[in-house]
């Protein structure tokens, strides 16, 4: 058994240090990672279409392939095109992809969902394109995408822990390196997951809470 | 009333022609709706009633023919233009299109803060007012989900008249309601029209037509082929196609 | 380029051999999480506030752990700290060995997180159908066991397929962190082929093309299951 001693002291402090650096990637991977699957998301409704079959493919691309497979592309062979990353670059670029990939889904729907009367009676007020998007189109689809991507958020925590397997050493790597000097694997992975889980769960009160606070009566979530 | 304002049409279309797919939906309309007067569009459906309101103020752009909003001719490709027209010319749709996500309130004051550039507080007040005018002030902070039908046009009515429209286009505005709450709608409409508002309407209410219309417009196949005072084309015994048109209807109510 | 072909053609059939493991601990795991999520679902809507309240902790703990440390949560914890298993019973000392290969430690862990996700796709689709259905079955005389059993879960395993299409083909994109344990599947073979022979680009890129194949078959074969298995009336949800 693990010492309480130990755990306190070494454990937790080096859990600690790796929590830093998940958090150093969650937090620019969901923020980038959202505002691109709006953009990519509206391109896919509204760009002409040779536009609009560029962004499907590639959306169908990322969602197609296991995200290692695409964390080890961009760190592995990209350098040989003369593309180099860090273990963080790569990691936060494959991550940005891909969120931004999952989002554009559910902003794509959320965008389809909204009826042609929303804009019509804009237009009818004096609304300018922009004024249109901003004030009524966003908001709605905004709203119906939020469960959706907020799933994807909590997805993004879990998937954090690849960037370890590109060396980036997070929560992870460095339970990993303790249980490599310990050989207290259980005690330790379990803590770590308990960092997951906290991550996830705290995550995940969040957005309930800002869609329990954003909620519209008679506005539902996209099926 | 001056002189002026007496010989120049608030709106003016002239000509409107739209095609969709090569078939013909409106053929050379025109309509001239003067100060205070309320035109009438009546036909079957597909006659191109909404099609032909929705050119008036460009949510639908027709291929041929020109507006002109007070004897100024409005020219489509200028966007500015585009979106004066819009601001000063209403609409009521049929099924109310209200934001889905603004309350009552703000369904009405929005577009006086993007629009107009009211200040928030300004479009808030005005909104109030215009609310207490179609009797819904209390109903101010509920979201359309929440309203009755009847009361969701009321709300688009005042959303309308916000924007100190010179005229406004209403869309068949009681066909999507039951019809114990068409009565309400009816009777805020025929209140703008004692205030002196202009308005063309497309309507299957017959008594409200013969009641307020200053011009019966009967169109059939995106053309209009009957236009008369009501006086005259549903005077007993007219023969005319309106008013076979309102007896089928009537058969057809009392047939359910 | 003609010699990067070649290396490709030369390692072509031991990847592939890779590929059937990855569709092997996929199918195993799809099971594994099948045959725990539907008593689980049941058990959720049906059972008492503890057993709720065990399946709610399990679901919650499942999806909120990443399946990298999962797996090395379950391989090490077991084959390295816990491996042999020695305890005395009745006096007598037993030993169990705990030595998994990775490949069943990835098929397990997959499984029962699959097994989280699958049960909410099973519970909502239970409780998409009409209440009618359960109390017919009551009033026809039928235990509860035989109405869900008989009437309920026909249904309901119908109304997931949809569900299930899209669990296949994350838990096939899940199956490539299986390599980090050592299993030698899809992902595994590639990166080893692709690092030996420094032709990344070539190898990774067929690897892709694979995954895509996979998942386009499964999918098929599930629509083709849907569309067997249809009841007039009856879409997805």
């Amino acid at each position: 058994m693990l010492s309480l001693d130990m755990f306190w002291n070494r454990v937790i402090p080096a859990l600690n240090e790796g929590l830093f650096f998940s958090l150093s990637l969650i937090i620019p991977s969901a923020v980038i990672g959202f505002l691109g699957g709006v953009c990519i998301g509206a391109l896919r409704v509204y760009a002409p279409p040779a536009v609009r079959r560029i962004a499907d493919f590639h959306v169908g691309v990322i969602r197609g392939v296991p995200l290692l497979l695409q964390l080890y592309f961009l760190y592995y062979a990209l350098p040989k095109w003369g593309v180099r990353f860090s273990p963080y670059q790569a990691a936060l670029l494959g991550f940005i992809l891909c969120s931004s990939a999952y989002h554009s889904e559910y902003i794509r729907g959320a965008l389809l969902s909204i009826r042609q009367g929303q804009v019509k009676a804009a237009y009818a007020l004096g609304f300018s394109t922009l004024q249109m998007a901003l004030c009524i189109v966003i908001p709605q689809a905004v709203r119906r995408a939020l469960p959706g991507c907020g799933n994807e958020i909590i997805y993004l925590i879990k998937y954090s822990s690849l960037a370890y397997v590109l060396t980036f050493i997070e929560l992870t790597g460095h339970a990993k390196e303790l249980t490599a000097r310990s050989f207290h694997y259980i005690e330790i992975y379990f803590t770590a997951g308990m960092y997951y889980l906290a991550m996830t769960s705290l995550a995940a009160w969040l957005l309930g809470l800002l869609e329990k606070k954003t909620r519209i009566p008679g506005f539902g979530a996209q099926k | 009333m001056n002189e002026a304002t007496q010989q120049t049409p608030v709106l003016e279309a002239r000509n409107i022609g739209k095609s969709l797919g090569g078939r013909p939906i409106l053929s050379d309309l025109s309509l001239s709706v003067y100060k205070g007067e309320m035109k009438v569009l009546i036909g079957p459906s597909g006659a191109g009633k909404s099609t032909f309101l929705q050119c008036l103020n460009h949510l639908i752009t027709p291929d041929t023919g020109e507006l002109l909003l007070n004897g100024e001719r409005i020219s489509p490709a200028n966007k500015g233009e585009l979106r004066s027209l819009r601001e000063r010319v209403g609409m009521i749709f049929q099924d109310f299109n209200l934001f889905d996500h603004l309350t009552a309130q703000e369904n009405v004051s929005i577009a006086l803060v993007k629009v107009k550039k009211m200040s928030r507080r300004d479009a808030s007040l005005r909104a109030m007012m215009e609310l207490e005018r179609v009797g819904l002030s209390r109903r101010a902070g509920l979201y359309p989900a929440e309203l009755s039908g009847g009361q969701k046009q009321r709300v688009a009515i005042a959303r309308a008249l916000a924007m100190d429209p010179e005229v406004i286009l209403l869309d068949e505005p009681t066909s999507a309601l039951d019809p114990e709450l068409v009565g309400e709608v009816l009777a805020a409409i025929r209140e703008l029209a004692r205030g002196g508002m202009t308005m063309i309407m497309a309507t299957h209410q017959m008594d409200f037509a013969r009641a307020l219309a200053t011009e019966i417009l009967f169109m059939e196949k995106g053309a209009i082929i009957e236009r008369g005072a009501p006086a005259s084309l549903l005077a007993p015994g007219a023969k005319t196609r309106t008013q076979a048109f309102f007896a089928r209807l009537v058969a057809e109510e009392s047939a359910c | 380029m003609q010699e990067s072909i070649l290396t490709i053609c030369e390692a072509m059939p031991w990847i592939l051999e890779g590929a059937l493991i990855t569709i092997g601990t996929v199918a195993a795991a799809m099971l594994l999480g099948l045959f725990l999520g539907v008593p689980m679902a049941i058990g959720q809507i049906y059972g008492n506030a503890a057993t709720r309240g065990v399946i709610a902790l399990y679901v919650w703990f499942f999806r909120g752990v990443p399946i990298l440390v999962l797996l090395y949560l379950f391989y090490f914890g077991l084959v390295y700290q816990l491996n042999p298993l020695e305890f005395s019973l009745f006096g007598m000392q037993c030993s169990i060995s705990l030595a998994l290969s990775p490949f069943a430690a990835s098929c397990i862990v997959l499984g029962l997180t699959s097994a989280a996700y699958q049960s909410q796709i099973f519970r909502g689709a239970i409780n998409s159908l009409p209440s009618g259905q359960l109390k017919a079955a009551r009033a026809l005389g039928m235990r509860d066991f035989e109405a869900i059993a008989s009437i309920i879960l026909p249904q309901a395993l119908r109304l997931s397929i949809p569900g299930w299409s899209n669990e296949y083909s994350i838990l096939l994109k899940d199956s490539a962190l299986v390599s980090v344990l050592g299993a030698m599947e899809l992902m595994a073979r590639t990166k080893a082929v692709a690092t030996s022979t420094a032709e990344y680009t070539a190898f990774y890129v067929s690897a892709a093309l694979l995954y895509f194949l996979i998942t386009w078959i499964g999918l098929r074969g599930l629509r083709y299951a849907e569309k067997n298995f249809r009841i007039p009336g009856y879409s997805h949800l």
